[in-house]
């Protein structure tokens, strides 16, 4: 038994357990990280100032101590506690509530190098009694330093700094507790003391920048030992809930596509999906040059949505949400009632006030919160101000990837630039969607009228028939086409022409076709009594036929009889009396 | 008090409250350097203070929650509490002439490091 024990106790080391990961509780960065910072090791987060590295830190041990019950240590080296305090309040964490709890340690360590003199040697015991008394005094298993560099700007001594950096960290993984140590970015290094020489497990880079005016936090893993984890820059926000990290690469076309539909909210418009609409979650794309209807085409597909009882988002980037109510109540679409019971939202901005990832990392996190079946996107075109093709793109499709993966189904609106063609999207997108919607205004005459077509529906068999569109005080309409006698799409007042011309045709052909009709009973009539005229005719004749027949009877044989009285009487020959003559 | 006398006899009593240099050293446990610290400091005060000082010695790992209420970070510090300003002095205390500028009892030279 016992030898079992030690067998067991020397084999451990060689498989070591895997690793353990601290959950971070911060939207997307567990995702990022496959679970959270490396348990009971210290993480570096470097970056440049004001870039968000305490506000991260800080959350860490926030959501640490509300949503997995590991109390935490923040040590200070830059503001005190009674601004930290300050500070988190305008984010909603009540600090001085966690600390009366005893969830939290709040140390500020002030170094002011002027009231220091050093003379010889020392070390930094002092601040390891008083993180280990911190640590000890609520049973945290979380720590923060922000930011430890400080000590190299307090203290001149760098040869006991650095020894006593590497004790530190070695300190921390003994106690075991996961510790995130934050650092200022250097010109050339991580950071500007290069803590990253002793922090080994997991490196995390937050940035930001502006280009074109907008600025970006982007956050990158840079390092994490013995995990798998996302490679790429993540843009982050920050906002009244703290930081939300995006991660995108994590979208891997892996969405379950059902046979489910969802209705347009315009019968006619279902009728050409296939009878059914479009497929739930799937894209939809809506182009037209200005006022061809696409506004009014969402507001359908919203109203029914809302209707059926489905959340729906949607993200206008041209109008405001009252505009958007008061114009759709002018085709009869009222959508202030779902705004009211909570089941559409309006988030309505310019597209300028941020960049491309800001926006992605907002939609995203709307999504998140609200929850919607359907988001509407209009007009999509605004975001190619805010970056090249190529990057709009890459937005779209990462936006898109993320509709899918939540089966949400989106609504794009696009607008085509008058004189381009139509079947050119700006941002080049419709390789993206599933179902194209194309609107288009033809000039007929002195009108304009709208026409609807689907160039394209993944996965339904779709009607290939144009319609006419028609915006009325209760709604979209369509109706069928008419191709005019030159090839030209009849709609609007020509089509109705033309629908009275042919109703004044028909009218005329039947009215032939009656005359021909009597002529053709006439003609019948009088053909029956000319026929009725020949029959008596005929009758005449075949009784004067018969009566000569049996006049030319009688005659004959009279005939015969005289010809047997004359023999008789002459006596010539008694044999032959009898017998009628062989020749004549 | 949580704080620990090491060496009473270090007190002075002839002075009147207000000339006492009340000194006070933090260090965390026995070790070499903060008993080197210790003997730099009475030899220290013996020859320029004659008498009228009173050294107080804070061990760290005895009283943690000192080291946070006052700040303390590097051992062994000493601080001088009176007269006032607070100054501090971090080391072992082994560079007299530093020792004497940064508890203010000579000037310190023109280009201080």
């Amino acid at each position: 038994m016992k030898q079992n024990e030690r067998k067991n106790v020397i084999r451990k080391p060689r498989r070591p357990p895997p690793l353990t990961k601290a959950p971070t509780g911060i939207q997307g960065l567990d995702e990022l990280t496959g679970g959270g910072l490396p348990r009971g090791r210290p993480t570096l987060l470097c970056g440049s100032a004001g870039c968000g590295k305490t506000l991260l830190a800080m959350e860490f041990l926030v959501r640490g101590t509300m949503e997995f019950g590991e109390p935490g240590v923040f040590m200070a080296f830059e503001e005190d506690t009674t601004e930290l305090m300050t500070n988190f309040a305008s984010l909603g964490h009540d600090l001085k509530a966690l600390v009366a709890r005893k969830k939290l340690v709040l140390d500020f360590v002030h170094i002011e190098r002027s009231e220091i003199e050093e003379t010889g040697e020392y070390d930094l015991e002092g601040l390891f009694v008083r993180l280990g008394h911190a640590i000890d005094s609520i049973g945290a298993r979380r720590v923060v330093l922000d930011t430890i560099e400080a000590l190299f700007s307090g203290l001149s001594n760098t040869v006991i700094l650095r020894a006593e950096m590497r004790r530190l960290f070695r300190w921390l993984k003994e106690k075991g507790v996961t510790a995130v140590i934050t650092g200022e970015r250097g010109d050339t290094r991580l950071t500007r003391y290069g803590l990253e020489e002793y922090v080994a497990d997991c490196v995390i880079l937050l940035d930001h920048r502006v280009e074109g005016q907008m600025a970006t936090r982007r956050l990158r893993i840079v390092k994490y030992r013995g995990s798998t984890h996302g490679t790429s820059e993540y843009p982050f926000l920050i906002d009244e809930g703290g930081i939300s990290v995006l991660p995108i690469s994590s979208a891997g076309l892996m969405h379950v596509a059902g046979p489910e539909r969802v209705s347009s909210g315009v019968p006619r418009l279902d009728a050409m999906l296939g009878g059914k609409g479009y497929y739930r979650g799937s894209s939809v794309l809506v182009t037209g040059t200005a006022g061809t209807g696409k506004t009014s085409l969402a507001a359908h597909f919203i109203h029914a949505a809302t209707a059926r009882g489905e959340r729906c988002l949607w993200l206008a980037y041209e109008e405001s949400s009252s505009q958007i109510t008061r114009n759709m109540r002018s085709i009869g679409i009222d959508l202030e009632p779902p705004v009211r019971r909570g089941m559409l939202r309006f988030h309505a901005v310019l597209p300028s006030i941020c960049g491309l990832e800001m926006h992605l990392v907002t939609i995203l996190k709307l999504v998140n919160q609200f929850r919607p079946r359907i988001v509407v996107i209009d007009p999509v075109t605004n975001f190619d101000a805010l970056g090249s093709g190529a990057e709009v793109k890459a937005m779209l499709t990462r936006l898109i990837e993320s509709f899918k993966t939540h089966q949400i189904t989106a609504m794009f609106g696009s607008l085509t630039v008058g004189g381009t063609p139509l079947e050119a999207t700006d941002l080049g997108v419709s390789s993206l969607m599933d179902t194209w919607l194309l609107l288009r205004d033809v000039q007929n005459g002195a009108e304009r009228n709208r026409f609807l077509q689907i160039v394209k529906s993944r996965g339904m068999a779709h009607s290939n028939q144009m319609r006419e569109f028609l915006l009325t005080d209760h709604g979209v309409e369509l109706l069928d086409v008419y191709v005019g006698p030159s090839g030209l799409l009849l709609a609007g007042g020509a089509r109705e022409a033309l629908e009275a011309q042919e109703r004044a045709q028909a009218l005329v052909r039947g009215q032939e076709t009656e005359a021909k009709k009597r002529e053709l009973k006439s003609k019948r009539q009088a053909m029956e009594a000319q026929v009725a005229v020949l029959q008596a005719e005929f009758e005449v004749e075949q009784a004067e036929v018969s009566t000569t027949i049996g006049q030319d009877r009688t005659r004959a044989g009279v005939l015969a009889g005289d010809r047997v009285q004359m023999a008789r009487q002459r006596q010539s020959d008694a044999r032959a009396a009898g017998k009628t003559p062989r020749h004549k | 008090m949580h704080a620990k006398r090491k060496a009473g006899s270090a007190r002075a009593t002839r002075a009147t409250p207000a000339d006492v240099w009340t000194l006070r050293l933090y260090v965390a446990g026995r070790t070499p350097i903060s008993l080197a610290a210790f003997a730099n400091l009475k030899r220290l005060c013996a020859a320029h203070l004659n008498g009228r000082y009173a050294i107080e010695v804070i061990d760290l790992v005895e009283t943690p929650r000192r080291a946070r209420d006052d700040q303390i970070l590097a051992v062994p510090t000493l601080v001088r509490m009176l007269p006032g300003p607070v100054r501090k002095v971090i080391g072992d205390l082994s560079d007299t002439k530093r020792v004497l500028v940064g508890l203010d009892l000579i000037p310190a030279p023109k280009k201080s490091s």
